[in-house]
């Protein structure tokens, strides 16, 4: 094919940027693995919203998951940093400049296990965050140790059985205040990927928790987050369909209310229930419908919870138009003359 | 009778923790400044919020010494739970003030010790009429009493309760009362001592300011343009942040309001660490303050800091450790923990004020120095320094403009035809070149990792780069010596014994450095201000054989680091080490170094 050939066949978004720009280094996680597939809809999520690569830091903590912010948009900065703390350094970051879009990208034993503490006063603090975590029910970078998010009863790898209950994450967030919470699945682009657009949107902390599956380190038999892949299985189970509710100026054009049984490598199977009538601007019915889907096993997905009024981290501190990273000596320094004055003060 | 020393006393007093005797005490020591008289002040306070002992020393000096003093010249037991211990601690000769509101028990009292009787319980019953003031203003009346005593004139009281209440006349006039009750007591009783007299000495102190480290170091944040800071409360440090939120305001808002700074309480130091390593990362000027316990938690991010190279500025006020230890006792015994801080082979820079000044100018250039070499500054402060009074010549406007060190912008990186590597040793000092999320050109972003990463930034397991990339930051340490603050030196004793101090170690070595050489050992002098050791301590230990280091920790932490960088010499190191969590004084110096002589 010729360049210009190429070129006219590539869309390319408002900034003139293709989805190539969009793409980062080659994945370097096993064939199969849920993050991979999430890193496809960020892609393709900033590309339809034709988000300024400039303007994005990419964040994250250890672990399979926290790699994945080397998969994609090369042209922006990131900061792969250390396990379960991303969500402090996010709040650095966003002090230091509120004009940036940061996208962070954390597993359920970085965000539910080490970093729950500093997860949730992020979530308080409602900074602007794109926040995902990529929830698979295992540590995987470690080889397959029970996370927070595993689920009472399910057996790892090793054999050894969960007593715990899980850690909701998405009930977590709305009870700590987060202002935007959504779940998802990670072979579902279809609604993974408007999720993601509205979030990258939303002035404030967005938290999807999205499931992941590992296809190393749980999805063997006796694990209850064990998902086929789910290309695979797409056709068989029908096409997982989701009802986005308000807001919308994302896409939506499919029925709602309906299961979608994802079949797994062991013959078992998870339930996604795509949520219907549910008013997302409701914190009650919010919890309510996470709760009903926690007794019925049902893992409710989409757009949960949503509050556009709420200031965000930057305007509660009164921060300017120009960011603090990018002040200089003149705005920063006091005079002389106010040292001279401070002197005086102290001279009793 | 002895002929009383003129303007040279050391005023201990023993009270209740929260009994509000912290504002007579503010009141006494105050007054003796504005005397003109050299004076300094020491609080040894408990870990509680009311009702444990505390004790506050006042020492006035005619040769001007800021340090703890060994001898108590006069104590004020107006704590029943320590008067037992606390009459036992005067010296020989010395004074107990004591309220004889009810008579004194017969084994408080002690041979060649003048007892004077001032009945403050019985005096603000009868003449104050809140009852809710009484306690309080129990202490004033030995205020009054101490001034009567030792000559501190009324009219000096007076005006310094107009400097500290200024507009408020009422809490002047019921305070004032008070002081009276004591100073009349003393007059009416004829009671007199020749211990010492405080002389006014006009001008005395003109011009000096008195302020603590903690005040000194929040001012020299503000003025080393700290834009982010991510702090968690923990004492001897919270009066560092909390002084700057008093101050920054009134410097850092802008024509329409908002706010160029930020203060944030994180929820941990976890957090706090991690938020400053965020906003360094940014590229805002960024920093903490903590103590001990919270430098621990901070550990593994400060790693991270060295290894991704992000700016950040560390204040550690130490105390006693470990874990909890003496929360609210001073100590230096953080100093390996800052140097070699987190796991892996890091060394740090650190910087260590000795005195109101230097912790001022240490903690603006601190910010320079960590945008200059990309990485965790520490500026070590202890309790001693951080929430003492000193007094002070003024501050020193910063004669230096910011410097961000090798940091591009969009102009510079055109300059350079769009080309940066992140972690490339360009200038073969070991600092690369950074750059900033937002910077409005297409080869500006990198990827930060604390993973192993090649010269471009990128994920990297290779043996070759990783060891380039830790002999890089080695290199970049090496060029921090001739960057850090001088260590300043003081030769030409000709003894061949040399002293290093480096803190709030360092007035008292002065003191005790006088008292050898009164009696016949002269010392040469070298104040530590940094680490990496400058180029100038090589030479110092080259000149002396004999090396005295002294440090308020238990491991001589210093000693290991000059002993571990010069192993030729390792024997000529002799820790003086005290550890008790009390200030150093200069008689534990001089002794320690005396038995180590033999003498
Ligand atoms: C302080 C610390 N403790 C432990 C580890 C080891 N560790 C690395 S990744 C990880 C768990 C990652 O699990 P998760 O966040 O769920 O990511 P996944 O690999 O499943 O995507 C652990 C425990 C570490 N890197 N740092
Ligand atoms: S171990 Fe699991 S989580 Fe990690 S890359 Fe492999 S499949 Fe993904
Ligand atoms: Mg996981």
């Amino acid at each position: 094919m010729s360049e210009l050939a190429r070129q006219t066949q590539e869309a390319a978004n408002r900034l003139n940027l293709t989805k190539k720009d969009y793409v980062g280094a080659e994945s370097t996680l096993c064939r199969g693995c849920g993050h991979d597939a999430i890193t496809a809809s960020i892609i393709q999520a900033c590309f339809d919203i034709s988000l300024d690569p400039k303007r994005v830091i990419k964040l994250s903590g250890i672990g399979c998951s926290s790699k994945t912010t080397n998969y994609f948009m090369n042209q922006s900065f990131g900061f792969n940093s250390v396990h379960g703390r991303m969500a402090a350094l996010a709040v650095g970051a966003q002090l230091a400049n509120h004009t940036l879009v940061p996208i962070g990208v954390s597993g359920d034993g970085d965000t539910a296990s080490i970093g729950l503490g500093n997860f949730g006063h992020m979530i308080r603090r409602n900074i602007r965050i794109c926040y995902i975590c990529e929830n698979n029910g295992v540590y995987g970078l470690t080889k397959g140790q029970f996370s927070a998010t595993a689920d009472r009863g399910t057996r790892a790898k090793k054999g050894w059985i969960n007593p715990w209950d899980a850690i909701d994450l998405a009930a977590f967030a709305i009870t700590l205040g987060a202002t935007f919470v959504a779940r998802s699945f990670s072979g579902d682009r279809k609604q993974l990927a408007p999720l993601l657009e509205a979030a990258l949107q939303h002035k404030g902390t967005a938290v999807l928790d999205v499931l992941s599956p590992c296809v190393t380190f749980n999805d063997h038999e006796g694990s209850t987050k064990s998902l086929k892949s789910i290309r695979a299985n797409r056709d068989a189970l029908n096409e997982v369909e989701f009802m986005l509710p308000e807001p919308t100026d994302i896409h939506v054009d499919y029925a709602e209310g309906t299961d979608a049984r994802v079949r797994m490598h062991d013959g078992g199977v998870v339930t996604l229930h795509k949520i219907k009538d549910h008013d997302p601007r409701d914190r009650t019915a919010a919890l309510l419908t996470l709760e009903r889907g926690r007794k019925e096993g049902k893992f409710m997905t989409g757009l949960i919870y949503v509050n556009e009024n709420e200031p965000d981290l930057a305007e509660v501190e009164n921060l300017g138009e120009v960011p603090l990273s990018f002040l200089g000596e003149k705005e920063l320094r006091p005079s002389r003359e106010a040292l001279d004055r401070i002197n005086a003060s102290l001279m009793q | 009778m002895t002929t009383p020393a003129r303007n040279d006393v050391n005023i201990c007093v023993a009270t209740k923790n929260g009994s509000g005797s912290a504002s007579a005490n503010a009141i006494l020591f105050k007054s003796i400044f504005k005397m003109g008289i050299p004076c300094s002040a020491k609080n040894l306070f408990p870990s509680n919020i009311e009702g444990l002992p505390t004790w506050y020393f006042i020492r006035a000096s005619q040769d001007g010494y800021q340090c703890r003093k060994d001898a108590i010249d006069v104590m004020v037991i107006f704590n029943d739970a320590t008067e037992l211990q606390d009459v036992h601690k005067v010296r020989a000769g010395g004074i107990v003030i004591h309220d004889d509101s009810k008579p004194l028990r017969a084994e408080l009292r002690r041979a060649g010790v003048q007892y004077i009787g001032v009945p403050a319980g019985n005096l603000v019953r009868e003449h104050i009429k809140q009852p809710q003031l009484r306690e309080k203003q129990r202490n004033m009346v030995y205020v009054g009493a101490l001034a009567r005593l030792f000559g501190i004139p009324r009219g000096t009281i007076e005006a310094v309760l107009k400097d500290t209440f200024g507009n408020k006349p009422a809490v002047i006039e019921s305070n004032l009362l008070a002081i009276d009750l004591g100073y009349k007591h003393i007059e009416a009783t004829g009671a007199t001592q020749s211990v010492a007299q405080l002389a006014e000495l006009p001008g005395g102190n003109d011009g000096k300011i008195m302020i603590e480290g903690n005040a000194a170091c929040a001012l020299g944040a503000i003025f080393g343009g700290a834009a982010v800071v991510a702090w968690y409360p923990i004492t001897p440090s919270s009066s560092l942040v909390e002084e700057m939120i008093a101050r920054i305001e009134e410097y850092r808002v802008d024509e329409h309001g908002h706010r160029r700074y930020t203060i944030l309480q994180a929820e941990d130091e976890l957090a706090s660490a991690t938020m400053v390593v965020g906003a360094g990362w940014v590229g805002a000027r960024s920093m903490t303050a903590t103590a001990g316990p919270g430098l621990s938690l901070m550990q593994e991010t400060i790693g991270l800091a060295y290894f991704a190279e992000v700016p950040g500025v560390f204040i550690v006020v130490q105390r006693g450790g470990p874990s909890t230890g003496l929360p609210t006792r001073t100590q230096q015994a953080d100093i390996s923990l800052m140097h070699q801080g987190s796991h892996g082979d890091t060394r740090h820079i650190v910087l260590i004020p000795h005195d109101m000044r230097s912790a001022f100018e240490l903690t603006w250039k601190s910010f320079d120095l960590a945008e200059r070499f990309q990485c965790p500054v520490f500026v070590a402060m202890d309790l001693d320094l951080g929430m003492n009074l000193y007094s002070s010549k003024p501050f020193e406007y910063p004669d230096k403009p910011f410097d961000r060190g090798k940091l591009l912008g969009v102009k510079e990186l055109e300059a350079q035809g769009g080309k940066f590597r992140r972690y490339f040793d360009l200038d073969g000092d070991g600092i690369p070149q950074r750059t900033i999320p937002g910077t409005d050109h297409p080869a500006a972003a990198y990827f930060a990792r604390g993973s192993g990463h090649d010269s471009d930034a990128r994920y990297s397991e290779d043996a070759k780069v990783y060891k380039e990339q830790l002999d890089r930051l080695r290199r970049k340490y090496e060029t921090a010596r001739k960057w850090v603050p001088e260590p300043i030196v003081e030769n030409g004793s000709r003894s061949g014994v040399g002293v290093i101090s480096f803190g709030s170690s360092m007035e008292s070595t002065r003191e005790a450095r006088d008292r050898l050489r009164a009696a016949g050992l002269p010392t040469d002098h070298l104040l530590l201000r940094a680490l990496p050791l400058a180029p100038e301590v090589g030479t110092f230990v080259a000149d002396h054989k004999e090396i005295y280091v002294v440090e308020q920790n238990r491991d001589g932490q210093m000693t290991q680091i000059l002993r571990d960088e010069f192993p030729k010499h390792a024997d000529r190191f002799r820790p003086v080490l005290v550890y008790d969590g009390v200030p150093i004084a200069a008689g534990q110096i001089v002794s320690l170094i005396n038995s180590q002589r033999g003498t």
